[in-house]
C-alpha cells in the first residue's frame, strides 16, 4: 500500500451528498480483471458527454482547467454509499486522488479506500461547508492533509480529524495487512482447532 | 449487561486482538463471484499465496451473464474473459464453482442460502454489499471490497472493528398485499440512506418473527440501503427448519448441536443497543420509490415531494436533482404514472416465494400494450422450481420473458438494460442514476407491485389486484 504521511493538493468540489460508488464507476467498467486503468472512467456519466469519453463535459469540475491535477476530493455526507466495489477507491486513485474529505462514509467504501492508501477525512457538516465556500470563492485553492498531525489546512481553516490507530499507522508506513495478519498463523489455526464440528467445515 | 445477537456472534469470532490493533475475526464462510474476484486471485497468485481454506469457499457467477442463453458466448468479450478468470482461478485454488447452467448457479446470495452455506452463528463475507442478506439467519454477514477478499482468502481472517448497534423491532403485522420489501422500503425511508452507516442492525418484533425465511432475506439484504453494513435476525423455528436437510447443512448430531447452540442466538434482555428504532408495520401500505436512494420512497397513496419541503440545503438539493433525473413534479400522485418495463429478480426478490406472489396476480392477466416484462429467477433452483409450479407459464401468458438466473438488470452488467428515460417497475435494490441503464429511471417495489404495475401499464396499489 502507497504511504500517506503529509499530502498537499488542489481540492476539487463535488456538491453532492450520497455519491454513490455505481456514479464513481458505472458498472460497465467492473469487467476489467486487474486493478488498474480506471481513473479515466472515474465519474464516467458526469465527466463526459459520450459513452466513448472523447467530449468531457466542460460543466463538471474535474475538467475545469483550475481543478487540473487535483488530488483532493471534498463532498458532501455519505460519500460513497452503495455497492462495494472496490473498483471506486481504485478509480479514484488511480486518477491521482490521495484523499476525500466529507462529513461521512459509507462503510464498505470506507475499508476499501484506506486500504488503498485513499484517506478518508471525516470533518464535521459545518467544517466542510466551510471548505466548500473558501473553493467556491477561490477555486483552486489546495488543501493539506497530515496524518502525522492529523490536521487538515485550508488557506485559514485548520481543522482536527481522527482515524482508527493501527489504520493510520499502516497508512503512515505503507504496511501491507495480509502479510501482518499472515504473522499470527499460529493463531488462526489454534482458533479453528476449538470450533465446533458444524462450524468446522461445509458439510 | 447481556449482549445483543450481533456482540454473541462478533465476540465467539475473534481470534486475537494486539494492544492498539483492531481485532481480527475468524470468517466462516465466503463466497466469491466474477466481478470482485479477480484482482484479489491475482494478489494471491502474484505473492506466492494459497487460499487457507478452499473448502470455506464457495463461487458462482452472477453479474454479467447473459439471462438469455446458457453459452459463454453470448456474454460480451470482456464479460468472458472476467467469467473464464473465476472458472480457471477456482481450478487452480480448488474452490467449489457452480458454472452457468449448472443445478446451483445462481445470485450468490440466493445461492448461499438455498445450499445450507449460510449458518446462524457463522460470519459470512462475500465481495459485494448485498452479503448482509444472510443475516437474516443470524449470521454475521457483510460485504467487502476486494483487497479483504483477497485477505479472506489469503488468512480466512479480516481485521474488523466492532460496529455500534441498531435495534428495529417491528410492531405488528403486515396487512394484505404488502410484504417484506415494502417493511425494508418504509425502514429505509424513515431511516434515510445513511441513518444506518456504522451500525450492525438487528430487525425484531412480531412483523419480523411471522415473515417467511424468504421474506427475512429481504429485509436483510436492503440493510445496507440505509447505510447499515450488518442486518441481522435471530434464528428460530422458521430459521431451523429452512435450514434441515439442505446440501451444505450439517447432519445428525452436528445438526442437533448446531441448533442447541443456534437457540441461544438472540439479544438478552438487558442487551444494550446504541439505538432503537420502533415502526408499526401494520400501518404499512405498499411503499414504493420516487427519487434517485432508496430512501426517497414513500406509499403507492402518496404524492411526489416539493424540494422546498426539506429544510436541510442538501437533502432540498437531493430531492431537486432527484426529481430533474426522475422527471416527476412535486405533488403529483405516483399512482397512475405511466411505466415502460417491469423488472422481477435479484438478490432482493429473485426466490421462489417472490415470483408466486407475482404469479398470484399475473394469473389469467396480460402484461399493458407497450410494456417490456422480465422475469429472472434468481437461482437455476428457483427457475426449476417455479417451473414444477407451473409459474413459469403463468408468468409467458400474461407476456413477461421468462429468462435464465442471474444479476440482471439490477445492475445491467449484462445486456439488460432498460433504455434512457424509460421508466422501470423494479423489484431490485437500487435506483441510483443510472443503475439499470444510462438514463433510466427506476422505482424499486415488491414482486408483486411490479407485478400489478405490469398488468395496469401504470404504477399501481396492488391491493385492488388481491
Amino acid at each position: 500500500m502507497q504511504k500517506f504521511t503529509v499530502h498537499e493538493g488542489v481540492a476539487v468540489p463535488l456538491d453532492s451528498a450520497n455519491i454513490d460508488t455505481d456514479q464513481i464507476i458505472p458498472k460497465q467498467f467492473l469487467l476489467a480483471v486487474s486493478r488498474k486503468g480506471f481513473g479515466v472512467h472515474l465519474f464516467h456519466d458526469w465527466r463526459y458527454l459520450d459513452d466513448a469519453e472523447t467530449k468531457p463535459n466542460p460543466e463538471f469540475n474535474l475538467n475545469k482547467p483550475e481543478y487540473a491535477g487535483a488530488t483532493i476530493l471534498v463532498a458532501r455526507d455519505n460519500f460513497g454509499n452503495g455497492s462495494s466495489r472496490e473498483h471506486a477507491p481504485w478509480a479514484l486513485t488511480d486518477y491521482g486522488f490521495r484523499a476525500v474529505i466529507a462529513p461521512s462514509f459509507a462503510n464498505i467504501f470506507n475499508n476499501n479506500a484506506l486500504g488503498n492508501g485513499l484517506v478518508t477525512v471525516k470533518l464535521t457538516e459545518h467544517e466542510v461547508d466551510q471548505i466548500f465556500q473558501v473553493l467556491t470563492a477561490h477555486p483552486g485553492t489546495k488543501i493539506k492533509v497530515s496524518l502525522e498531525d492529523m490536521t487538515v489546512d485550508c488557506a485559514d481553516l485548520h481543522f482536527t480529524f481522527s482515524l482508527d490507530p493501527f489504520i493510520r499507522h499502516c497508512l503512515l508506513n505503507g504496511l501491507d495487512s495480509i502479510a501482518l495478519t499472515l504473522e499470527h498463523g499460529a493463531e488462526i489455526s489454534a482458533f479453528e482447532d476449538r470450533m465446533p464440528a458444524w462450524e468446522r467445515a461445509v458439510h | 449487561m447481556g449482549k445483543t445477537l450481533y456482540e454473541k456472534v462478533y465476540d465467539a469470532h475473534v481470534v486475537f486482538q494486539k494492544e492498539g490493533e483492531l481485532p481480527t475475526i475468524y470468517i466462516d464462510r465466503h463466497l466469491v463471484h466474477e466481478v470482485t474476484s479477480p484482482q484479489a486471485f491475482a494478489g494471491i497468485e502474484q505473492a506466492g499465496r494459497r487460499l487457507r481454506r478452499p473448502d470455506l469457499t464457495l463461487a458462482t457467477m452472477d453479474h454479467d451473464i447473459s439471462t438469455k442463453s446458457l453459452e459463454l458466448s453470448a456474454c460480451s468479450p470482456m464479460a468472458q474473459q472476467q467469467i473464464k478468470a473465476l472458472m480457471e482461478n477456482t481450478k487452480k485454488f480448488g474452490v467449489t464453482l457452480y458454472p452457468i447452467g449448472s443445478a446451483n448457479q445462481g445470485i450468490v446470495h440466493i445461492v448461499g442460502p438455498q445450499t445450507g452455506f449460510t449458518l446462524p452463528g457463522t460470519t459470512l463475507v462475500c465481495g459485494d454489499s448485498h452479503t448482509a442478506t444472510h443475516g437474516a439467519f443470524g449470521a454475521l454477514a457483510f460485504g467487502i471490497g476486494t483487497s479483504q477478499v483477497e485477505h479472506v482468502m489469503a488468512t480466512q481472517t479480516l481485521k474488523q472493528g466492532r460496529l455500534k448497534t441498531m435495534k428495529i423491532e417491528c410492531t405488528g403485522r403486515l396487512g394484505k398485499g404488502v410484504y417484506a420489501k415494502d417493511l425494508i422500503l418504509a425502514i429505509i425511508g424513515r431511516l434515510t440512506t445513511a441513518g444506518g452507516t456504522g451500525y450492525a442492525v438487528e430487525f425484531c418484533g412480531e412483523a419480523v418473527e411471522h415473515l417467511s425465511m424468504e421474506g427475512r432475506m429481504t429485509l436483510s439484504n436492503m440493510a445496507i440501503e440505509f447505510g447499515a453494513p450488518v442486518g441481522m435476525i435471530a434464528p428460530d423455528d422458521v430459521t431451523f427448519d429452512y435450514i434441515k436437510g439442505r446440501l451444505y447443512a450439517p447432519k445428525g448430531r452436528d445438526f442437533e448441536e448446531a441448533v442447541a447452540y443456534w437457540r441461544t442466538l438472540k439479544s438478552d434482555p438487558d442487551a444494550h443497543f446504541d439505538a432503537v428504532v420502533t415502526i408499526d408495520a401494520s400501518a404499512i401500505e405498499p411503499q414504493l420509490t420516487w427519487g434517485t436512494n432508496p430512501g426517497q420512497e414513500c406509499g403507492i397513496s402518496g404524492t411526489v415531494p416539493a424540494p422546498e419541503s426539506f429544510s436541510d440545503p442538501v437533502v432540498r438539493k437531493s430531492c431537486a436533482d432527484a426529481l430533474a433525473y426522475i422527471d416527476l413534479k412535486p405533488g403529483q400522485k405516483l399512482a397512475g404514472t405511466p411505466i415502460d418495463l417491469v423488472f422481477i429478480g435479484s438478490c432482493t426478490n429473485g426466490r421462489i416465494e417472490d415470483f408466486r406472489a407475482a404469479a398470484a396476480v399475473l394469473k389469467g392477466r396480460k402484461v399493458a400494450p407497450g410494456v417490456t416484462a422480465l422475469a429472472v429467477p434468481g437461482s437455476m433452483w428457483v427457475k426449476e422450481q417455479a417451473e414444477r409450479e407451473g409459474l413459469d407459464q403463468i408468468f409467458k401468458d400474461a407476456g413477461f420473458e421468462w429468462r435464465l438466473p442471474g444479476c440482471s438488470m439490477c445492475l445491467a452488467m449484462n445486456d439488460d438494460r432498460a433504455p434512457a428515460g424509460k421508466r422501470v417497475a423494479s423489484t431490485s435494490n437500487r435506483n441510483f442514476v443510472g443503475r439499470q441503464g444510462k438514463g433510466s429511471r427506476t422505482h424499486l417495489m415488491s414482486p408483486a407491485s411490479a407485478a400489478a404495475c405490469a398488468v395496469t401499464g401504470t404504477l399501481t396499489d396492488v391491493r385492488a389486484f388481491l
